[in-house]
């Protein structure tokens, strides 16, 4: 690990200030990325600035927006994981982020996981945390190991296949922010020109011709809140999560959705819906095409796995002797399908539903 | 570059001048002759070197002590007064919940901070309503216990011990 220099400066405009004026420094809230890649060696700032307590770690009522009768909320930056999971409102308006939440680490590390971290957590990629083997992620340039290699873990949606030296197939590790995707979260940032406001669906990119770049921040801005609008939708939400062991694993597949069921002559029909899925690419996924063959048409599982077709329909898999990814392609119809088969009805009653 | 600062463990303010990458985990261990809490991984990834950081289960590991300045760090060894044993101790003695003992102090830690989360009412990954109170049986012990790896796999006796200390049937 580099020597650093640690800084708590007495407000976020000097966090700003001190991480803006210096391209080698970086924020610190609750460590539990950053630090591990400080052991890793593949961050090496030489000023870590202490943020925990310079932004909000309260989680306060919004106004009703123009038209709206209830408002939404305001996560402040270092409302820890467990904190924000185990929200009142949280839990009640908006299940499918605390379910999300909560399927997330383990208690130790949401204990100490922030808000703004928790968005601005590097991919899991065993190759971009290993210095050894070549990453463009991490050196430009210099390959992507994963094509070809272990990707099990990696992208079929939205990747960067060629040229080599800026191919990446890494995904996004964060299940918090799937869920905030489906609840068209904004993202309350202050930089060195002020303030500005980005959309969830906007602030992670996709890796494009610049792999080293996860998100559509710049350096030494930072985030101080994430605002949920009011989403009547939400109150009948769910995070479905696959992974490789029950519980404390990264999400191979995961769904975050919210669906609206009505009564139609033939059964129940889908009046709204809104679907994001996690483990597929460098972002959180918001699966507009799957919302869209769904919305106005019958609640039934065929349609739910239609909808996850048209969605992975541009898919392209990796390839690999020693681990691949195609299996994610029918994983993605399978989870969609029984989160929105929770969503359409008690499923206590489907014989289709495992219990637990 | 050095740093100083003041960490209370096991309710004894200490002050120390450390490096600032030194972790909570190095400082107790290699600075404050604090050996309960264990390095397992030093990644975050087996939950040995859990210990409370005011009152909640953190990893030791990945908290740099700079960052801690003046909080109260509790390890297994200052769960109880000198010379007596916490409930989760007693409990975890008599279940046999352990085999080789090394993720044993994370384990009891992060047990104590689980009950209070319960007893908060957060709620869990397997809690079948995330909006309901929850209810502790054995499979919410597992899930919330899940950041706790034990490679001689005694969960088996971990979930009992705990499972009988939230019952009451071992003295808190
Ligand atoms: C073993 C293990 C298992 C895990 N499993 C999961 C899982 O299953 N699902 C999941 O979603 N996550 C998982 N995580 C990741 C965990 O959720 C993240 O590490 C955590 O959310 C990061 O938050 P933090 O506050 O600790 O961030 P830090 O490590 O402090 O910071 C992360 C990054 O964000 C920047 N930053 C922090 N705060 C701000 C801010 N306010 N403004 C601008 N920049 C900021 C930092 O500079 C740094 O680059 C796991 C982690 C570990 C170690
Ligand atoms: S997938 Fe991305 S992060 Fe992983 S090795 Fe390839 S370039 Fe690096
Ligand atoms: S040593 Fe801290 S989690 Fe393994
Ligand atoms: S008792 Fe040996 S690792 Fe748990």
């Amino acid at each position: 690990m580099k020597p650093f220099t640690y800084a708590r400066p007495d407000d976020a405009a000097g966090a700003v200030d001190l991480v803006a004026g210096d391209p080698d420094a970086a924020f610190l809230a609750g460590g539990t990325n950053l630090v591990d890649h400080l052991k890793l060696g593949i961050a090496s700032p030489t000023t870590l600035v202490d943020v925990t307590s310079l932004t909000s770690d309260r989680i306060d009522d919004l106004p009703p927006a123009h038209g709206d009768t209830d408002g939404g909320l305001r996560i402040g930056a270092a409302v820890r994981n467990s904190d924000l999971a185990a929200h009142g409102r949280v839990r009640a308006e908006y299940p499918v982020l605390a379910e999300a939440l909560l399927q997330g680490a383990s208690g130790q590390l949401r204990n100490m996981a922030t808000t703004g971290g928790n968005l601005l957590q590097r991919t899991r990629c065993a190759y971009f945390g290993d210095r050894t083997t070549p990453c463009n992620k991490r050196e430009p340039g210099s390959g992507c190991s994963a094509i070809g290699g272990w990707a099990r873990y990696h992208a079929i949606l939205g990747a960067t296949h060629e040229p080599a030296g800026q191919a990446c197939v890494a995904t996004h590790p964060s299940d918090m922010a799937v869920a905030m995707a489906v609840l068209d979260a904004q993202v309350q940032v202050l930089g060195p020109d002020g303030e500005r406001t980005i959309p969830l669906e906007e602030f992670h990119r996709l890796p494009g011709d610049d792999p080293t770049r996860d998100t559509v921040l710049r350096h030494g801005e930072l985030i101080t809140a994430v605002d949920l609008p009011a989403a009547p939708i939400a109150t009948s939400s769910t995070y479905r999560k696959v992974r490789d062991r029950a519980s404390y694993a990264f999400a191979l597949v995961s769904v975050a959705a919210a669906m609206e069921v009505v009564d139609g002559p033939d059964g129940p029909v889908v009046a709204d819906v809104r679907i994001a899925l996690g483990g597929v690419a460098h972002t959180p996924w918001r699966a507009t095409r799957a919302e869209d063959a769904l919305r106005g048409g019958p609640a039934t599982d065929e349609a739910f796995r239609a909808a996850a077709a048209a969605e992975t329909a541009g898919a392209r898999p990796i390839e690999s002797a020693v681990g691949g990814n195609a299996f994610k392609v029918p994983l993605v119809a399978g989870t969609l399908a029984a989160a929105l088969r929770t969503l359409a009805h008690d499923p206590s009653t489907d014989p289709t539903e495992e219990p637990g | 570059m050095d740093a100083t600062l003041t960490l209370v463990v096991d309710g004894r303010p200490t002050t120390l001048t450390v490096d600032t990458r030194t972790t909570v985990l190095d400082a107790l261990r290699e600075h404050l002759d604090a050996t309960s809490p264990k390095k397992g991984c030093d990644h975050g990834q087996c939950g040995s070197c859990t210990v409370l950081c005011n009152g909640r289960r953190v990893l030791a590991c990945l908290s740099l002590a700079v960052a801690h300045d003046g909080d109260e760090i509790t390890t297994a060894e200052g769960l109880a007064p000198e010379g007596e044993r916490h409930a989760v101790q007693v409990a975890f003695l008599e279940a046999d919940a352990y085999q080789c003992g090394y993720c044993t102090p994370g384990q009891i830690c992060s047990a104590v901070g689980m009950l209070d989360e319960a007893a908060a009412g957060h709620p869990s990954a397997v809690s079948g309503d995330v909006a309901a109170p929850p209810t502790l049986d054995r499979t919410e012990i597992a899930e919330r216990m899940s950041g706790n790896l034990c490679r001689c796999a005694a969960y088996v006796n971990i979930v009992t011990a705990i499972e009988r200390v939230h019952a009451g049937e071992t003295a808190r």
